[in-house]
């Protein structure tokens, strides 16, 4: 189906077929991962010739470990698993790092990530659920609503079903000046939902410059204190405190603590790529096929 | 009429209520989401009866909506109600994005709505919800007509897949359907025969639809076909031109802004596949104001009377022809 949508493939931006399935997971250390899921965040903005590069290219160490360690559970041979975790994408123009994890877990053939928003894919722009592409648990796009699904999810394992699955959500920073964020976040602790990880990507750079300067969303910690969460800032570059981080959160969970955890995550936006590297303006553009080629060079 | 008789008042949120009670004894992955005025919207029963599947979230329409959404992509039948001023235009962007795009399971009660909200005044009074919620890909829409038939659509629309908006209002109105009263989600209903005006109502309007009717019937012997159009979306089209093909002309009546409600769900139909002259009672885009339902229906033109000057109307352009030219002095301006 997808190999009949016209990609202009140059042999440069062609994907390697590594695949990371859950056996081989692990073993070959996160920081291979990390590098494939750049390596395919460059060349598939390049191919699709709009989107935004930096924050997934930001997200690729924190993914490799969610989707490649221990900590979600998951398979890419039967998606709707029952007793599967959910990581829901409330940031969906991030969804690039998501569709490389989801290519290199098996869930497709990394091939497909050529067709990155083309007329025809199954990967959207934004992710659509009405695509049915396996491995994707919700739709998103419109900033500060996936949390809110990701809070209804968690409550329905938690409060209705009485199972042990657990939810992961992924929100930006600039995306917590939504105000609608912070019902989640009320409600989150209000219900007690310890089975739930909300992970906020803090590179402190939103599309019109540094967060701080378009809108404080700061303290950020403190906000989540208060609101009754049980919040770990960490490096997000740094695997060994991104498994800590996700060991406090199974802990948290296991003790049945009562609180949601929040995982801040201090990121560099285009984190990998000098010329990218913690600048704004990589927000919401693609590389040139110049600029993927020096990307790429980088990214050995 | 087809059991069609006035047992006396009841309000549609009571159908509303008993139903979602019903659907938790039937379902037990039907889940209700209460933001704060549970009991003017009746979810109080639910809640009563099922506590461990009742959630409170406060009074955070665009939360509740999502974290509803949450839970029907958990497999859960997701109820979350409120007045519709609040549970479908606070939240529009969740509606649209995590409840439709998702095509989750979530139902949406919308109460108060309407002018018969009365004394709350215009804040309160939801007129246009149906214009916008038609408009989503993959919503259904309903306005019953009174206590018997919002049971039943409630119960429907539990029953099937998919987002689906429910309206119901706060006041007592005329109860006049039956539990044998034959309801269909998506078929509209003709409760009266008749072939020289079709008379299209939805909501508390069915009723004086029926009353303009008989006094159209006994005054000049004109006979009006009377359809209770009760779900907007999908809309019944083959009923529709029917109407418009056996009577040619029509009137619709809808307790709504007549802007992208019922009369033009209706007319989109009619142009398309049968076009003859119609008439529109509704709401003429304008804010509502505070006063007791009656004193409002009648200050805005939402009544039997209405309905039956309309259908003189439209009977007039029929006989005239349906393709004649209206001279712009002939298009109404409303009062400010």
């Amino acid at each position: 189906m997808f190999n009949e949508i016209d990609c202009n493939m140059n042999s440069n931006l062609q994907f390697s077929k590594v695949q990371f399935p859950n056996e081989k997971r692990v073993a070959t250390g996160y920081a291979p991962i990390a590098l494939e899921i750049r390596r395919d965040i460059v060349k598939m903005l390049t191919l699709a010739k709009s989107g935004h590069t930096g924050g997934p290219m930001g997200l690729a160490d924190f993914m490799a470990v969610l989707y490649f360690g221990k900590f979600m559970k998951y398979s890419a041979n039967e998606p709707q698993m029952p007793d599967r975790d959910r990581f829901v994408l409330s940031g969906g123009h991030l969804v690039p790092v998501l569709y490389s994890c989801l290519a290199r877990a098996g869930f497709f053939e990394p091939d497909e990530l050529s067709t990155l928003r083309k007329f025809g894919s199954r990967l959207q722009g934004h992710p659509g659920l009405d695509t049915e592409l396996p491995g994707l648990e919700t739709s998103s796009g419109s900033l500060g609503q996936g949390i809110s699904i990701a809070v209804g999810m968690a409550m329905a394992d938690k409060l209705v079903d009485h199972n042990d699955r657990k939810v992961f959500c992924l929100t930006g920073d600039g995306e917590l000046e939504e105000g609608a964020v912070w019902e989640a976040a009320m409600a989150a602790a209000n219900f007690k939902l310890d089975n739930l990880c909300w992970i906020v990507d803090n590179n402190d750079c939103q599309i019109d410059g540094r967060v701080r300067d378009v809108m404080s969303i700061y303290p950020l910690a403190e906000k989540f204190e208060a609101f009754g969460c049980n919040v770990i800032e960490i490096d997000g570059h740094n695997f060994e405190q991104i498994v800590n981080a996700l060991d406090k959160f199974e802990q948290n969970n296991k003790n049945k603590s009562g609180k949601p955890t929040v995982i801040i995550l201090k990121t560099f936006m285009g984190q990998g790529v000098s010329f990218m590297q913690d600048k704004y303006s990589w927000h919401g553009i693609p590389p040139t096929e110049e600029q993927a080629e020096m990307a790429l060079q980088e990214l050995k | 009429m087809k059991n069609i008789n006035l047992q006396g008042k009841k309000t549609t949120r009571h159908g509303f209520g008993e139903a979602l009670v019903e659907l938790g004894e039937k379902h037990d992955n039907v889940v209700v989401f209460g933001g704060d005025i549970t009991g003017s919207v009746m979810t109080s029963f639910f809640q009563k009866k099922f506590p461990e599947r009742f959630f409170s979230i406060g009074i955070a329409e665009q939360n509740a909506t999502t974290i509803a959404t949450g839970m029907a992509l958990s497999g859960k039948i997701a109820f979350f109600s409120s007045y519709s001023a609040f549970a479908a235009f606070r939240n529009a962007d969740q509606l649209r994005v995590s409840v439709c795009y998702n095509n989750a399971n979530v139902k949406i009660g919308g109460g108060h709505s309407g002018i018969t909200v009365g004394p709350d005044g215009a804040t309160h009074q939801s007129l246009e919800e149906v214009s916008f919620l038609r408009a989503l890909p993959n919503m259904t829409v309903v306005v019953p007509c009174d206590y018997n038939e919002a049971k039943k659509a409630t119960i429907a629309i539990g029953e099937m897949y998919g987002p689906a908006y429910i309206r119901f209002g706060r006041s007592s109105v005329p109860l006049f359907t039956t539990d044998e009263t034959p309801f269909t989600l998506g078929k509209a209903e003709v409760f009266r025969e008749g072939a020289d005006v079709a008379i299209v109502a939805c909501g508390l309007m069915v009723w004086p639809a029926l009353l303009a009717a008989e006094e159209l019937k006994k005054n000049l012997g004109i006979e009006a076909r009377v359809i209770n159009n009760h779900t907007i979306k999908p809309i019944d089209g083959e009923t529709l031109t029917k109407a418009a093909v056996e009577c040619g002309c029509i009137v619709t009546a809808e307790e709504h802004q007549v802007y992208g409600g019922l009369g033009s769900a209706v007319a989109e139909v009619v142009v398309k596949n049968a076009p003859v002259p119609m008439e529109f009672v509704g709401m003429k885009d304008r804010f509502g104001t505070s006063g007791e339902p009656e004193e409002l229906l009648e200050k805005f033109d939402l009544n039997w009377q209405a309905i039956y000057a309309s259908t003189l109307k439209v009977i007039e352009r029929k006989n005239n022809g349906n393709c004649e030219y209206r001279p712009l002095t002939d298009i109404p301006k409303y009062e400010k």
